[in-house]
């Protein structure tokens, strides 16, 4: 494998007490979308500023392009940095804004009006060369800002909740696009979200923090599949959770006494994170099956519907397994013919035991 | 219901009678043909406007009075821009005590400052000159700047900067190309503020002049002389059209800086 364009090793950030940072190791591929993902506060935005020089690590050392980074200032690194506000300059054009970086450069004239009209085209911005920046629209901006760092040809291309100004129409549109750009252009491109949905469709691999500290790196299939913690798993879509108590493990299987369900022997393939210390199982609402009237599952459950809340697509039941406090939740897809049940009605839930997680 | 509308009616029309019915009197005997300035007025003349014309003394003072004003907007506004972006980017120890005292010139009394200032500049030895006037004139002035200047910066959307340095752009360009000309219109306008003030400041002037007086000084010094009143009615008129005119020009100014960073106009004067 290609060395990674981006290594980070043993980085610590603190302001004062706090410590923003926590023993981060991180590698980060050549050419990959990479998302850092995470709750609000829990160091996501810190770490791409680390990368793009804005924030000095207090401790460790990070690599770009297997070069030391220490002490290269933030205007020559190989990255750039499309902004959560897109800090698009308000007095200057579309076209003098592109232009902008390639001026720093001291590249010929020539050059910088070939590239700067070859980058408003890739962003579909033609014709928009001498509008005033402030007369534009969100994602106007959004993409005034993508051609602003790409026409330097960065290495890497870092984005700080680009997304999340933008409305759910034109977010998720500029997601694909996002996703077709980055392709086109070969550039590593590295995006903070707080948005699980987006770093899933985007993303080849995914970075979960929380509090300061990487709690998982994967791609988005094996983090939504075996997630490696309650944590991790409660964060990245839903997940019901039941008590569990491990009774043994033998070879490739472990035995375990879960609430409601009662004792299943797991694949050890399903406790991703280890089995020591495990005290809990999770499963995912798709994963459980409100059986209609003749059809059986492999293990099935009593339950008692409490809530239900109708999406059209899709119906989300909350419903009371015996032994259980809270509400369990299932989704359905409301395929023809199907029967939305009531709140009251009760119901048979259909379950598999290789879709339990074993979770810490 | 009605009363209330009434008498917050009278209220706004007493005070505007109060604020401008002065001002409007000074054109009005600055172009009456008489040397008691009472009614009734007596007929139109522009002599004292030609009076104006050839007395040096007045010429002077008002060379004087340009060349302090302008000199004192020129630093104040620049030490104004050094204070507004350091207390807004950066964090340094006691930075709200250190803008505190540097704010406190604006509400201490003039006649402490330049009290305080004259005695000061004689004990260490300094002729009174156009030199001293300007130091007082900065004290005062560079508060009213760094105000002005202060709202500016903090506008300012602090990514601008970092996306200009992102862009591998020097921090002195950046400074250069992205925040001088988006702070622009705060600059212009602390410029007209502190011109202003300097313009029109008599107490620290008085102090602190030496043999050469100040617009304001010499206008004090001429109103013991009851027949040169005209003429400083005429004087009057002459400044209250430049106040008017600095004030269109820095909403001019203003409004332009904003429509070009496409932000709404809010407040304002005109």
């Amino acid at each position: 494998m290609t060395q990674p364009i981006i290594q980070l090793s043993g980085v610590d950030k603190f302001y004062g007490d706090f410590q923003a940072l926590s023993q981060i190791d991180l590698d980060i591929r050549t050419g990959e979308f990479f998302s850092l993902l995470g709750p609000s506060g829990c160091g996501k935005t810190t770490l791409l500023r680390s990368i793009a020089g804005f924030e000095t690590p207090s401790v460790g050392s990070l690599h770009i392009d297997g070069k030391s980074m220490d002490r290269v200032p933030a205007n020559k690194r190989p990255t750039n940095m499309v902004f959560q506000s897109y800090a698009i300059f308000p007095h200057m054009s579309v076209a003098q804004n592109v232009a902008y970086g390639l001026k720093a450069r001291g590249l010929p004239k020539a050059e910088i009006h070939e590239r700067v009209s070859e980058a408003i085209a890739m962003v579909g911005l033609q014709g928009f060369d001498s509008r005033a920046s402030h007369a534009l629209s969100g994602g106007q901006r959004q993409r005034v800002a993508l051609a602003r760092a790409l026409v330097l040809k960065p290495r890497v291309l870092l984005l700080d909740e680009p997304l999340s100004a933008l409305d759910k129409k034109m977010r998720e549109q500029m997601q694909s696009e996002l996703r077709r750009l980055q392709r086109a252009v070969g550039i590593t491109f590295v995006l903070v979200t707080h948005d699980q949905e987006e770093a899933l469709t985007m993303s080849d691999r995914i970075a979960v923090m929380f509090d300061g500290k990487i709690a998982q790196v994967a791609t988005p299939q094996t983090l939504y599949g075996k997630p490696s913690s309650r944590r991790v798993g409660n964060f990245i879509g839903m997940m019901n959770f039941f008590d569990a108590k491990v009774l043994s493990t033998s070879g490739e299987t472990v035995e375990v006494d879960v609430q409601s369900f009662g004792t299943v022997t797991l694949p050890l393939s399903q406790a991703p994170g280890g089995v020591e210390g495990c005290q809990s199982v999770g499963i995912r609402p798709e994963m459980l099956t409100i059986l209609a009237e003749g059809r059986t599952a492999e293990r099935e459950i009593e339950a008692v519907v409490s809530e239900v809340f109708y999406y059209g697509d899709m119906t989300y039941y909350d419903v009371n397994l015996p032994q259980k406090d809270a509400p369990v939740t299932v989704t359905m897809r409301n395929t023809a013919g199907r029967k939305v049940l009531a709140a009251g009605d009760t119901a048979r839930v259909g379950w598999s035991p290789v879709s339990l997680l074993l979770l810490q | 219901m009605r009363g209330k509308g009434y008498f917050f009616k009278w209220y706004i029309a007493l005070f505007l009678v109060f604020l401008y019915a002065p001002a409007i009197l000074l054109p009005v005997f600055a172009f009456n043909d008489s040397s008691i300035v009472s009614f009734p007025l007596k007929g139109f003349t522009t002599k004292w406007f030609e009076m104006l014309q050839s007395t040096e003394a007045l010429h002077v003072a008002v060379r004087n009075s340009l060349m302090i004003a302008v000199t004192t907007a020129i630093f104040s506004t620049l030490f104004a821009v050094l204070a507004a972006r350091a207390s807004t980017r950066f964090a340094f120890p006691a930075r709200r005590s250190i803008m505190g005292f540097i704010m406190l010139p604006m509400v201490l009394p003039e006649i402490i400052i330049g009290v305080s200032l004259l005695v000061v500049i004689v004990q260490m030895g300094f002729e009174l000159s156009l030199f001293t006037i300007i130091l007082g004139h900065i004290l005062i002035c560079t508060p009213f700047c760094i105000a002005i200047l202060s709202s500016a910066f903090m506008n300012l959307d602090q990514s601008l900067e970092e996306a200009s340095i992102d862009l591998g752009q020097t921090r002195w360009n950046t400074f250069r190309l992205v925040i001088f000309p988006l702070v622009m219109p705060g600059i212009v306008a602390s410029l007209l503020i502190a011109f202003t003030i300097s313009l029109d400041e008599f107490i620290i002037a008085f102090f602190l002049a030496g043999t050469e007086p100040t617009l304001p000084v010499y206008i004090w010094g001429q109103l013991r002389f009851p027949q040169k009143l005209p003429s400083l009615m005429a004087l009057g008129t002459l400044l209250l059209l430049l106040s008017i005119g600095l004030l269109v020009l820095a909403d001019f100014v203003r409004r332009r800086g904003l429509k070009k960073t496409g932000i709404e106009s809010s407040g304002g004067f005109l």
